[in-house]
């Protein structure tokens, strides 16, 4: 009976969701575009709908008809030499609008057992497409980005840069208005957050509170920007691209010395090696002529994908899948591009064939490596061949930035080729033992031709730079405004692609990497160009207006507000508190963790069977130097959306769950540095408000309101009530963490001082940027 | 009008759509249509998940417990009897029967593939008269309420890929997890619990390992992820408040932080302030029902004895199968567990005697305590493991002693309960025990089964990542209509 129950109550919640969703069509049938663009309104309805039967996929291709291309789809129809799918100008005449819109379930398009549906809308503004001329485009992303010019705007005054030109035409476009600028604190902790990952100290707040010099803003933007917790800050993004990890991951998942690989990642970044070299050197290090020991490390980027270890595997299968590995995070990080779609069979949305694909994979096959070098054993297994030592005089000298703390071997895997190229074939379905023909290096047509460049990886990262490449400089522009605006300008930020989402902001994106490239793949002028406009410092309130016209803030009409990522929330709560160990680099580090997790799911071989957490100073890193073991990445990472590095990831997401607030409350972190700064913050010889609003103001970067205050004293008071009549508790609650108790501490006020503190810690707005 | 609009239209963002249908439905219908919704996060991508009307159809469970036996029971030592492998003992196994079968590296070294039959015995048992080993004589009490598999193949010979296949349809790759997808795509049954919870016990038996992969969201929102239970103090993590912290003064902070945090709500409108009240005080509810739950000792004695001694001792198969069943009979949609040490390469007649030890009873007993709670008919359950094992001895063969390799093409497994048609066995393997010659049910099709049995059309039910519509079943999936009663 229940069963049926349930079935009633969801019977009528689709009933009103289909009333729902119709109403809301309805809407947007009366407002079709003026002009419908085949980029913009009809190419996405085609790909989504249309391509997988109609598209590139040579093998799936139904009646012979392909809709992605012109010549073809305007041809007559095969099996009915007098209809033609499209008729320019006449909707009632094209084949395809007579059968999306039929009633006839045998002639319907899309057939009905594909389950895709179009709707009222989709089918007006393909009629309507077909009536302005049935005109064709080439994907946006594949051609090159274009010199744009400065759209008009409404209000010369609110433009702080050629941002805000783009995004203020848009805004007037849609009818909204710019919010006014954030204040200062928030301001702040934005651009701390956005440049360092931490929170700014209290000299800092006051620094920049006090200066009222017009520049004041950019002065600090600047001085952050040579801040070396810069690097640190943006390697984590680089770290969940380059899928690096401290194990090898598959069963065994036993450790891996990988880590100068991320320490060069901070120190370029800090150097602000440009983003052509940047990538260059990890690419095809190995391949420059007289290549520096670090070019060599930072080709270490193509070895951070999982090797097994697993005895009695077959190693042709294994290695096919490292190849195949590197291949798809090429596709996705730096040309966003899902290349892997065509590792199988032709892509089917977009114009790669399955030859091609293994013409990519071709320049990574070389490679002189094995599918199983060694099971789980000591530490010359905590790197693969091809490897570089890491000597003591190394440390002394071009690899000055390892932080290498011990006299041990310390090796790292990086990339060298066979001199002999292994033959590249194109494997029938994907499967490693099935050849078909044999190929070449190279590059898909669609996006550039590899042209006259060597085929090599040099070659292909001097095909990656040139000018007419039409994805480098667009792909990592919208990941730096994902960094920080929290959405990408194309929010699918590794596909770009006919089935990835299109532009909000096209021209802008085009003039970013426009700019980007004549500067010279500046990241550092790049990020300062986003943090300097007047859209960025914009206040993150959000009307209930606002919400309504644009929930996403898609078009930002007012600041990014989003929860700050796993690292920075470790980051922040280590820092604020004072017990942040501010050290580059290193072995990556074992926090506090639940017990018990290694051990159950372990399969009892190599050095991470067991979990044995660190003491003092590791306790105490940043969030970026966590041990990551593949197969158990720690949870209150995971559980903050971390990536568990399995695979290149280049956007996470962002939940908010009931068990990331039993972590703020529960997790030995947070609490530790509760008590820490209650202690810190008790011996200073200041009132009680005072303590509050200091504490306040370390943690959320702003002074409190008289509101707050008045709650977090009066919740104090109790507090000390509550602890005064069980001195017990107080004793068990400030048991926690092994950072030492001072004996001077009164017990009673510490422990109530630290539940303030941990409430202050459990805000919202504490871990998030606003 | 640009695409946004378009893209309103077609996928209206969550929130909107829950209060949408806050306006136009009374309390009782918003109700639920929240609870499936607590456990979930903010991703804007839902709202098409459960607009396109799910389930598809109604469905026979409602819950999953998926007893994973994780490094491949041996078929042959188990519910896959084959005389013929003890008359031919020592003798090569015939390359008219290997037929190019891919082997391992474990053995492809080999020069003889000598044929090992079980050193134990086969009765028959119950209405279909399923011939069961004497390693498991509580699951052959209860062989009427199951349906055995001997039919089942895979395409992996490892287990990191095979696991990972049974978890999430794909061999490589970070797919969703099986549990996840029941997550996303039905939601969780009780407002205070999570929809996918993960339990993990160790055998004694040659191990390979776990991998939190297995049970991760991959590119579902993250608030699909299994819960992975410890089996310490707080066996969901970070549950237990500090000591010194009790109910009232928890409470009272709680108290302090939503009228905090409402502040801002004021300051700042945005939605997600609201959210992280809401899911504050979730988790406080969460704290509130989970040692119920997780307390096995007001278990009275008929349930201990049922399940074994071994269920009070926690992080043991036994515990974790009594956990299922309270877990499952709380409205967990998917438990998972694990259970390893099955990788019995050899010195297979030892081990695997402690194996089926630690869980023949316990999974039989299971299945009984559900049939008499009334929750068998709703509640599925899946013995099994990644692959089979070879009719070849691995090594050295004795009259004692033999192991045997991994093995793909053919295995057992037995499913009960939800909508199963009970004391059947289904497929059937050739003399040699070696290829199936009736019946064969893939990876794929077993999973398009299960989610038919819980209402779900595998070919339906899709997320779109990176371009591509994913399914559970990715390209193929056949339902076995066979086994649904």
């Amino acid at each position: 009976m229940v069963r049926f129950k349930t079935f009633g109550v969801i019977f009528i919640l689709f009933t009103a969701i289909i009333f729902f969703s119709q109403s809301c069509e309805h809407k947007n049938s009366a407002a079709l575009p003026e002009t419908v663009s085949y980029n913009f309104d009809v190419r996405p309805i085609l790909s989504d709908k249309c391509y997988a039967c109609h598209g590139p996929d040579a093998n799936k291709r139904q009646a012979g008809l392909r809709l992605d291309i012109p010549e073809v789809a305007y041809k007559t129809l095969k099996d009915n030499p007098n209809a033609h799918v499209l008729v320019p100008g006449s909707p009632e005449q094209s084949e395809l609008y007579i059968r999306i819109s039929s009633k006839d379930t045998s002639e319907i398009m899309p057939p009905p057992s594909c389950g895709l549906t179009l709707t009222e809308p989709q089918i007006e503004i393909l009629k309507k497409w077909i009536s302005q001329g049935a005109k064709y485009e080439k994907h946006w992303a594949f051609s090159p980005p274009k010199q744009v010019a400065l759209p008009q705007v409404s209000d010369q005054k609110w433009v702080k840069n050629e941002i805000d030109y783009f995004i203020l035409n848009k805004l007037d476009q849609k009818g909204l208005k710019p919010n006014e600028e954030a204040d200062k604190e928030r301001l702040l902790k934005r651009i701390c957050l956005d440049i360092t990952g931490l929170p700014p100290s209290i000299e800092l707040m006051d620094k920049f509170l006090n200066d009222a010099s017009p520049n004041a803003y950019e002065k600090t933007v600047d001085e952050l920007l040579q801040n070396p917790a810069y690097g640190e800050k943006m390697a984590v993004h680089w770290m969940d691209i380059a899928r690096y990890a401290d194990s090898h991951g598959y069963q065994d998942d036993n450790y891996r010395s990988q880590w100068p690989w991320r320490d060069w990642v901070i120190h370029a970044f800090n150097n602000n090696l440009p983003y052509d070299q940047f990538i260059t050197w990890q690419l095809a290090g190995d391949l420059i002529p007289n290549a520096t020991k670090e070019q060599l490390l930072a080709t270490g980027f193509n070895r951070n994908h999982k090797i097994t270890e697993e005895g009695g595997v077959i190693e042709e299968e294994y290695r096919v899948e490292y190849v195949t590995d590197r291949t798809n995070t090429f596709g996705r990080a730096l040309i966003g591009v899902t290349l892997e779609c065509a590792h199988c069979h032709d892509h089917k949305y977009d114009p790669f064939s399955q030859k091609e694909y293994y013409q990519m994979y071709a320049f990574f096959n070389s490679v002189q490596e094995r599918g199983l070098e060694s099971t789980v054993g000591g530490p010359e297994t905590y790197a693969k061949r091809p490897m570089i030592q890491i000597k003591n005089e190394d440390v002394k000298g071009v690899l000055s930035f390892v932080n290498k703390q011990d006299t041990d071997k310390l090796i790292v895997s990086v990339m060298g080729d066979s001199n002999k190229m292994r033959p590249t074939y194109i494997l029938n379905r994907g499967a490693y033992d099935q050849h078909g023909d044999s190929v070449e290096p190279s590059t898909p047509k669609a996006i550039l031709a590899l042209n006259n460049y060597p085929k090599n990886r040099f070659g292909l990262a001097e095909w990656l730079f040139d000018k007419n490449n039409p994805l480098t400089a667009r792909v990592f522009i919208n990941q730096l405004w994902q960094e920080v605006f929290g959405r990408g300008i194309v929010k699918t930020a590794s596909d770009f692609g006919m089935q990835g989402e299109l532009p909000s902001h096209p021209d802008l994106l085009d003039w970013l990497s426009v700019d980007f490239m004549n500067h010279g793949w500046d990241i550092k002028y790049m990020m300062k160009k986003m943090l300097m406009s007047a859209t960025y410092r914009q206040s993150a309130v959000a009307s209930t207006e606002k919400i309504k016209a644009d929930p996403e803030n898609i078009f930002l009409s007012r600041g990014p507000r989003f929860r700050v990522q796993a690292e920075f929330v470790r980051d922040i709560v280590l820092s604020s508190s004072g017990l942040l160990v501010k050290k580059i680099g290193g072995p990556s580090v074992k926090i506090y963790q639940p017990p018990g997790l290694w051990e159950a799911a372990t399969s009892g071989r190599g050095i991470l069977t067991e979990y044995k957490q660190d003491h003092g100073d590791s306790l105490y890193r940043r969030g970026l130097y966590t041990f990551i073991k593949r197969t158990l990445a720690p949870p209150s990472m995971m559980i903050f959306d971390a990536s568990n590095r399995d695979q290149c990831e280049v956007k996470r997401s962002r939940t908010n769950t009931p068990l990331q607030a039993l972590i703020m409350l529960n997790d030995p972190t947070v609490m530790e540095a509760s008590r820490v700064l209650a202690e810190k913050i008790l011996a200073e010889k200041i009132s009680d408000e005072e303590k509050i609003i200091k504490a306040f103001r370390l943690i959320v970067c702003r002074k409190p309101s008289d509101k707050e205050i008045k709650i977090l004293k009066d919740y104090y008071s109790d507090q000390l009530e509550t602890f005064k009549t069980n001195k017990q508790n107080a004793e068990k609650v400030l048991s926690v963490g092994e950072y030492p108790l001072s004996p001077k501490t009164d017990k009673v006020t510490a422990a109530a001082m630290m539940q303030v503190i941990t409430t202050i810690y459990n805000l919202e707005e504490t871990i998030t940027k606003s | 009008m640009e695409k946004e609009i378009i893209e309103t239209s077609l996928g209206i963002n969550r929130r909107r759509f829950l209060s949408r249908l806050s306006l136009g439905l009374g309390s009782v219908a918003l109700g639920s249509l929240l609870i499936p919704d607590l456990f979930r996060g903010s991703a804007e991508d839902e709202a098409a998940s459960i607009m396109s009307g799910l389930p598809h159809f109604a469905p026979k469970a409602k819950r999953v417990i998926y007893l994973f036996q994780n490094g491949a029971p041996s078929q042959l030592e188990s519910f896959d009897f084959k005389p013929k492998l003890r008359e031919m003992v020592g003798q090569d196994l015939p390359e008219s029967v290997r037929m190019g079968q891919r082997l391992t590296g474990m053995t492809s070294g080999q020069k003889h593939f000598p044929l090992a039959g079980s050193i134990y015995d086969f009765k028959q048992y119950g209405q279909s008269q399923a011939w069961i080993s004497e390693l498991f004589p509580h699951t052959a009490k209860v062989v009427d309420d199951i349906c055995i598999i001997k039919s089942m193949y895979t395409e992996a010979i490892n287990h990191d890929p095979a696991l990972t296949f049974f978890q999430t349809g794909a061999q490589q790759g970070n797919r969703p997890s099986f549990g996840s997808w029941m997550s996303y795509g039905l939601g969780s049954e009780n407002k205070n619990l999570p929809a996918f919870c993960v339990l993990l016990s160790r055998g004694k038996g040659n191990g390979q390992g776990v991998y939190s992969k297995l049970w991760s969201n991959g590119f579902l929102d993250s608030i699909h992820q299994g819960v992975q239970f410890s089996s310490g103090e707080s066996p969901v993590l970070y549950l237990n408040d500090h000591s010194g912290i009790d109910k009232t003064t928890r409470r009272k902070m709680l108290d302090k932080l939503a009228e905090m945090n409402d502040i801002s709500y004021k300051e700042f409108g945005d939605p997600e302030i609201q959210t992280k009240i809401q899911q504050y005080e979730m988790a406080y509810r969460m704290q509130t029902a989970m040692p119920d739950i997780t307390d096995v000792s007001k278990e009275p004695d008929d349930i201990v004895k049922m399940y074994g001694p071994d269920c009070l001792l926690p992080g043991t198969y036994a515990a974790n199968c009594l956990l299922a069943r309270k877990l499952s009979e709380s409205g967990v949609r998917f438990v998972q567990l694990y259970h390893q040490g099955w990788d019995q390469h050899d010195n297979l007649p030892k081990e695997i005697v402690g194996q089926t030890k630690d869980v023949d009873q316990p999974s039989a007993a299971l299945i009984t305590d559900l049939k008499q709670r009334g929750l068998l008919d709703e509640t599925l359950v899946i013995w099994g493991g990644e692959f089979g094992r070879t009719n070849y001895s691995q090594g050295k063969l004795t009259k004692t002693n033999y192991g045997r390799d991994h093995h793909p093409r053919c295995f057992s497994i037995w499913m009960a309960g939800g909508g199963v048609k009970s004391g059947i066995v289904h497929g059937e393997t050739d003399d040699f025990g070696y290829n199936i010659i009736k019946d064969p049910v893939h990876v794929h099709d077993f999973h398009a089964t299960c989610l038919h049995l819980l209402g779900l059309n595998h070919e339906k039910l899709t997320f779109k990542s990176q371009g591509r519509r994913y399914r559970l079943t990715d390209l193929s999936g056949k339902v076995v209509n066979g086994i649904i009663a």
